[in-house]
């Protein structure tokens, strides 16, 4: 693909390119002897029977001619030679490609690739692994973090608690649940969670205030309990998905709006907004671009954030023992 | 006016045959040539601590010098010895002129062994130049075959030594009896085998005159007191032979011409100064002998200084010309910069610390009021064991009149632990790099709403000594 705008970009660069090559090869054989018509040799001093290259200035300043080796004028030769052959074999006249198609993508490509054949074989054995037993795992554990501070902790933190709007991962509250399944889930496949604002079907700015402080009061926090009442009334419209006692959805993503764990915040002008102007949360699937085994590991690490990772598994866990010991039969 | 004539810009390079000499400076050479190569090739091969004493170990990024490692950050020591060897090499040329290129660099060297082979193989000057000249026999073609082989030799020898200080020599001499390389071991070895045997076998005296920089600056630090190797035309002129010397009054030159076959860049010598002469004395051993055997007495061939040869001066003169002005400051330098590296290489802390805040967050609010940032510890432990590493943060300023507090949570390993109180403990293996995130929370009201400093702290558990503060940023937000 190219980026010039006309063609004629593309036969400036290669005229250009060429011009500059043969002008040097041109150079070079024109410039490799000279003709003299003054004396060859200065006398003997301060030369000592080295000729000169009959230029003379200021009427007795001549230039004496100390050859170079010829090897290096064949120097020149070759990278003449060696320029015009990248340039046939390689992308570097204008829009042609090379003859060997060379391209940094593909190169990169490349590099993926042996990357993969390298560290897959790692990868595959713990895929094989019970996602609690690969979080038992000391090196597993140690890649699992690496792959977190590069891929997950711009928005969840370094160390996962997370930020506005990006959830903790340390602790017991899931919004899609905290299963170890359910965690590789979130990760290959990313999540969408939408809360729609709901203003217009609660009614006036007032019925907002009450549903927020209603809100306030389940979890125990601070509230004005008379507005309270007047939201509990209202709660009616938003118990379709964070449920009848107010718990959330998992199956949903639905936030518990009983505890005091807030993804947006917790204050009543917070509650609000998030009532009045709804929220749009995505966590990207990684499936396309870490591949499922080392979303396996990441999920393990992840899992291990709020869980005991040294708790005895449950029997029908499969481990590399069983898992190959079925692959046997 | 001549005819106009035609001049080549390039001429083919005429064989230099050099003869092989003896005396003090030939024997100072070979012993430059021992001591060199003994350190090169045997250097690789000593162990320390249980690992090769000096491996640059390119991959990992780690410079082992006996009992110090370098990481990439320690690149201003790479630069330190750069000066340092350069500085050496200015008060060296002030001194004594190119003595590095005549005696102990490594184009010097490696063509010094290299004829040794060729004159074991080929015979003296006149049996090569013979030899040469002979049209394409079988036993010329056997000569010449048994050298390039013992060349080869040395120089696949060179080449894997060289190699040897970036991939374990030991882990390498396997390989090679395997014939197991990886390919930029096949690279290495085989280029740097390629260009000793090419610049020592056949390039010689042409990397001197056409491609080394040092060879043409040098001349920059030549003055007039500066040692360089004279013909004292004075005692020597006229030539004459010494079948002739009876009848006319000659001088001490008998014009045998032996300083000139035994130069190695071709050049005679009673020319003058010149830029091709790399110092290398051969004449003086060779001219010091022939004088010898006529019962003159030695020095006609001599070093002296551009001043001494003009004045007249005794050797005690010319060695009192080396304490001059440029010579005293090229020691003050180079004193001063080796001071400054010795004591900055002392005092070295085998620990560095890097903080990267996280960006994701200007700063948490707890359900308390308290403010919480997130910050990835990179703590380097350059040392060979493994070494606990107490964590501590200080210096916010308070608003309040509540006391100061801080608390480190360490989020991580094996599973998330709150710990209270100021700081943390932390294990790093040997020569090993660890991410570690920390949270650091102030009490609610503690801080300046904005951005107020801290530092952290790292100190060893086993050596006070030991510690690293940093400097990093602490979020409140408004």
């Amino acid at each position: 693909m190219s980026d010039f705008t006309s063609g004629f970009w593309n036969i400036y660069i290669v005229v250009l390119t060429l011009l500059g090559v043969f002008g040097c090869a041109i150079l070079l054989y024109t410039q490799a002897s000279t003709k003299v018509t003054a004396p060859i040799d200065a006398d003997g001093k301060p030369g000592h029977g080295v000729g000169t290259t009959g230029h003379i200035w200021d009427e007795d300043l001549t230039e004496l001619n100390t050859p170079m080796p010829r090897w290096w004028m064949w120097l020149f030769y070759i990278t003449i030679v060696f320029g015009l052959c990248y340039l046939y074999l390689y992308p570097g006249l204008g829009t042609y490609a090379g003859k060997l198609g060379w391209k940094s993508s593909g190169q990169y490509q490349a590099e993926l690739k042996q990357a993969d054949k390298d560290y897959g074989p790692l990868f595959a054995q713990y895929m094989k692994q019970d996602l609690r037993v690969v979080a038992a795992n000391p090196q597993a554990h140690a890649i699992g973090q690496r792959l977190f501070l590069t891929y997950c902790a711009q928005c969840h933190g370094s160390d996962a608690h997370g930020n506005k709007g990006f959830p903790n991962l340390t602790d017991q509250d899931w919004l899609h649940g905290g299963a170890p399944a359910t965690i590789e889930q979130t990760i290959l496949h990313g999540r969408h969670g939408v809360m729609p604002p709901m203003g217009a079907a609660l009614g006036s700015d007032d019925d907002v205030a009450n549903v927020a402080q209603y809100v306030r009061s389940l979890s125990g926090a601070p509230h004005d309990p008379i507005k309270a009442v007047f939201g509990k009334s209202k709660f009616g419209v938003c118990m379709g998905c964070h449920g009848v006692d107010a718990k959330g959805n998992q199956a949903l993503g639905t936030p518990n709006l009983t505890d005091k764990i807030w993804l947006y915040g917790g204050s009543a002008e917070t509650i609000m907004e998030t009532i009045r102007k709804g929220r749009d949360n995505t966590m990207p699937a990684f499936v396309d671009f870490l591949g499922e085994a080392k979303v396996h590991v990441l999920a393990a690490y992840v899992w291990s954030l709020s869980n005991d990772v040294n708790a005895p598994l449950p029997v029908d866990a499969p481990t590399t023992a069983n898992v190959d010991a079925a692959a046997a039969k | 006016m001549n005819a106009p004539q035609v001049v080549k810009m390039y001429a083919p390079r005429a064989e230099i045959y050099p003869r092989e000499t003896s005396g003090r400076y030939a024997r100072l050479r070979w012993l430059c040539v021992w001591l060199t190569q003994l350190a090169f090739y045997g250097t690789p091969w000593l162990r320390w601590n249980g690992r090769q004493a000096l491996l640059f170990d390119l991959g990992a990024r780690k410079f082992y010098i006996f009992g110090l490692v370098l990481w990439p950050q320690d690149f201003i020591y790479l630069a330190a010895l750069l000066i340092i060897c350069a500085y050496l090499l200015f008060l060296a040329t002030a001194v004594a002129g190119r003595v590095w290129c005549g005696f102990a660099c490594p184009q010097t060297v490696y063509t010094e062994i290299f004829l040794w082979i060729e004159r074991r193989i080929e015979g003296t000057r006149s049996a090569r130049m013979a030899l040469d000249r002979q049209p394409p026999s079988l036993r010329k073609t056997a000569r010449k075959s048994a050298k390039h082989l013992a060349w080869g030799t040395v120089a696949l020898w060179t080449g894997f030594s060289f190699v040897g200080y970036f991939t374990p020599i030991t882990q390498l001499a396997h390989e090679v009896a395997a014939l197991s390389f990886g390919p930029w071991e096949w690279f290495w070895v085989l280029f740097y085998s390629f260009a000793t045997y090419g610049n020592a076998g056949w390039m010689r005296e042409q990397v001197c005159k056409y491609m080394c920089p040092y060879a043409r600056f040098q001349s920059a630090m030549f003055d007039r007191d500066t040692l360089i190797i004279t013909y004292d035309a004075a005692r020597g002129e006229p030539r004459a032979p010494l079948s002739k010397r009876a009848e006319q009054q000659g001088g001490a030159c008998i014009d045998c011409s032996m300083c000139v076959q035994v130069c190695p860049t071709g050049i005679d010598i009673r020319q003058g100064l010149q830029y091709e002469c790399i110092g290398c004395a051969a004449c003086v051993d060779a001219c010091n002998g022939v004088m010898d055997k006529i019962g003159q007495p030695r020095g006609l061939v001599r070093y002296s200084t551009d001043r001494a040869m003009a004045l007249h001066y005794t050797p005690t003169m010319i060695r009192l010309g080396a304490f001059r002005p440029r010579v005293k400051i090229y020691c003050a330098i180079l004193l001063l910069i080796v001071c400054g590296v010795g004591s900055a290489l002392y005092l070295r802390m085998p620990l560095k610390l890097d903080v990267i805040r996280d960006r994701g967050s200007m700063g948490r609010e707890l359900d308390d009021g308290a403010i919480e940032n997130v910050y990835r510890l990179q703590i380097m432990n350059t040392s060979e064991r493994p070494r606990r590493f107490h964590i501590a943060v200080a210096g916010m300023p308070t608003l309040s009149e509540r006391p100061r507090r801080f608390h480190i949570a360490v989020a991580g390993v094996p599973t998330l632990a709150l710990s209270a109180g100021i700081g943390a403990d932390v294990d790093v293996a040997a020569t090993e790099t660890l991410a570690y995130p920390v949270r650091v929370r102030a009490a609610a009201g503690s801080a300046h709403s904005g951005s107020n400093k801290i530092n952290f702290t790292l100190t060893a558990s086993d050596d006070a000594a030991i510690h690293v503060t940093e400097h990093a940023v602490f979020i409140v937000p408004r």
